[in-house]
C-alpha cells in the first residue's frame, strides 16, 4: 500500500503549532483512587494514563517471592477504547515487552531490598492514547510509587523524541509517530542524569542522535518539575478530604 | 506548615545528623520518602503513607488470619504476617491441635507485642494481659505513618480525645485503633481520629482538634 505523503512541519510549526522542542500541555493528578496505596492521573496532551500502586504487600505465587528483596510487577494495559480502532482487549506482546521495559525504568529508583519476600505492584492503564504512552505510563506511575510511601531515591521522568520531516523534535504525537521517521523514548532519573530506559525505533544519524537525546534530557527535567510541583501540592492544601 | 519534600529532594548537608527516610549520597542528605521534613534532632522524613513495618516491642491489634499448629498466624496490617506460638498461653495449658480454636479462633482480634522479628521478616508475637478484645467497640484503620500525630508529643492528642469524647481509646503501632463507649461518643471519636489522619501534615493540629471538638459539644448542648 502506498502512504499518501503528509507534511509535518509547516513554516517552521509543527502540525500541532508547538516548536521543535515543546512538551504537549501536561496535568498530574495524585491519589486519584482511594483503593490503591498510590495512584496517579497523567495526561501528556490526548495521552491519558492511569496508575495505581499497591504495596508492598505478600507475594502471591509464593513461588516468585525473593528471599533478599521486593519484585516490582509492572502491568501496562491499554483500554480497548483507547484508540481509534477497538483494541483487542488483555496481555499481548507489545504491552508485554512494554511492562517490561517499563519496570525496568523504575527498578533503579525503587529500594526493592528494604521489603524482602514482598511484591510491589504496579498498573498502569492507557485510557487514551495518542503516542507516547509508555513515557506517560512511567511518568504515573513514579508519582504513584512516590504517593504510595515506596522508599526511593528518586523519581522517573520519561519522554519521547523523534524525526519529522528531517528534523528532531520533542514529544511526537500520533501523526507524527505514524508519518515521521523515527522514534526514542527515554526515561531518565532528573537529579543525576541517569538514563534508565533508551529505546528507538527507525533510524537516527550519530549525531542526531546526540541532539535527540539532549533535547529528551531538558524535557524530563520539566516533566520532574511538574511531578514534583504535584505531589507537594497534594499536602499544601491543609485537610484535604479523602 | 511543615515542608513537603518528594524522593530525591536535597534537605541538608549536614550527612551527620542524617536520619530516618533519608539517603545520604555526596555528602548530601536526600530524601527517601514522600513526606515532611522533621529536623529536630536527626533529620527525618516522616512518611505521608505506607505499610507498618513491625518493629520489637511494638504493641499492635492483630487478627488471627489461620490455625496452623503450634501457632496462629496472625494478619498486622504489614506485608508480612506474624506468629503467635500456643506456649503463650502458659505451659499447664493443654493446646493441641484439636482445641486451639477454643483459645483464639479465626477472625478474633488481639492485642500482643512485637516480640521477634527476624532478617527473614518472620515475626513473633507475645501476648499482652489484656489480650482478647471482648468484641466491644469498633475497630478503624488508618495508616502507620500518621499514628504519631494521633498519640501527640507525650500524648497531649490522644488524652484529649479520651476526655473530650468520653472514650476508651487504644492506638496499636500498626495503625488500629480500638474504640469502647456510648454509641454517639464513638461516632465522634472515629470522625476526629479521621479528621486526625487527613491533616496530619499540618501544624498546631491539637489546638484545632480541640477547637473541633468543643464546638461539636457546644451544637450538641444548643440542640
Amino acid at each position: 500500500m502506498k502512504e499518501e505523503k503528509i507534511e509535518l512541519i509547516k513554516d517552521g510549526k509543527r502540525l500541532s503549532g508547538r516548536g521543535f522542542e515543546e512538551l504537549r500541555p501536561i496535568k498530574i493528578d495524585v491519589g486519584v483512587l482511594k483503593r490503591a496505596d498510590g495512584s496517579c492521573y497523567f495526561e501528556l496532551g490526548n495521552n491519558k494514563a492511569l496508575a495505581a500502586v499497591y504495596g508492598p504487600r505478600e507475594m502471591h505465587p509464593r513461588h516468585f517471592q525473593n528471599a533478599k528483596m521486593a519484585v516490582v510487577k509492572y502491568r501496562y494495559n491499554m483500554a480497548p477504547f483507547s484508540v481509534d480502532d477497538r483494541k483487542r482487549p488483555g496481555p499481548d506482546r507489545r504491552s508485554q515487552e512494554i511492562s517490561m521495559v517499563s519496570r525496568k525504568a523504575l527498578d533503579p529508583v525503587i529500594l526493592r531490598e528494604l521489603y524482602p519476600k514482598t511484591a510491589i505492584e504496579v498498573y498502569v492503564e492507557v485510557l487514551q492514547s495518542d503516542a507516547g504512552t509508555r513515557t506517560a505510563g512511567i511518568n504515573a506511575a513514579s508519582v504513584a510509587l512516590a504517593d504510595a510511601g515506596i522508599p526511593m531515591k528518586d523519581l522517573v521522568s520519561s519522554v519521547a523524541i523523534g524525526k519529522i520531516d528531517g528534523e528532531v523534535v520533542l514529544d511526537l504525537d500520533a501523526k507524527e509517530d505514524n508519518f515521521g521517521e523515527a522514534d526514542m523514548p527515554v526515561a531518565m532519573i532528573a537529579r543525576t542524569n541517569t538514563i534508565t530506559l533508551l529505546q528507538m525505533d527507525g533510524r537516527l544519524k550519530k549525531e542526531e542522535f546526540e541532539r535527540g537525546l539532549k533535547i529528551a534530557m531538558t524535557g524530563c527535567r520539566k516533566i520532574y518539575e511538574l511531578q514534583r510541583a504535584a505531589l507537594v501540592e497534594k499536602y499544601s492544601k491543609s485537610g484535604n478530604e479523602e | 506548615m511543615y515542608k513537603v519534600v518528594v524522593p530525591g529532594d536535597c534537605i541538608s548537608t549536614e550527612v551527620n545528623r542524617a536520619g530516618e527516610g533519608t539517603y545520604v549520597e555526596d555528602g548530601n542528605v536526600y530524601a527517601l520518602k514522600y513526606g515532611v521534613v522533621d529536623d529536630r534532632g536527626t533529620i527525618k522524613v516522616v512518611a505521608l503513607s505506607g505499610k507498618y513495618m513491625p518493629v520489637n516491642g511494638d504493641v499492635v491489634v492483630g487478627k488471627i488470619a489461620e490455625i496452623s499448629f503450634p501457632y496462629w498466624i496472625v494478619d498486622i496490617a504489614s506485608p508480612y504476617e506474624a506468629r503467635l506460638h500456643k506456649s503463650e498461653f502458659g505451659r499447664g495449658e493443654k493446646i493441641d491441635f484439636g482445641n486451639m480454636c477454643e483459645y483464639l479462633d479465626i477472625d478474633d482480634l488481639i492485642v500482643a507485642k512485637v516480640m521477634n522479628v527476624d532478617v527473614m521478616m518472620r515475626i513473633d508475637l507475645a501476648l499482652k494481659n489484656e489480650f482478647k478484645m471482648d468484641g466491644v467497640g469498633r475497630l478503624i484503620e488508618v495508616s502507620p505513618t500518621k499514628v504519631p500525630r494521633i498519640i501527640g508529643r507525650s500524648g497531649s492528642m490522644i488524652r484529649l480525645l479520651k476526655d473530650k469524647c468520653n472514650c476508651f481509646i487504644f492506638v496499636a503501632k500498626n495503625g488500629r485503633i480500638w474504640i469502647k463507649g456510648s454509641s454517639a461518643d464513638m461516632d465522634l471519636a472515629s470522625q476526629t481520629v479521621m479528621k486526625i489522619a487527613n491533616e496530619a501534615h499540618t501544624s498546631g493540629l491539637t489546638d484545632r482538634i480541640a477547637l473541633f471538638l468543643d464546638s461539636f459539644k457546644s451544637e450538641k448542648g444548643e440542640g
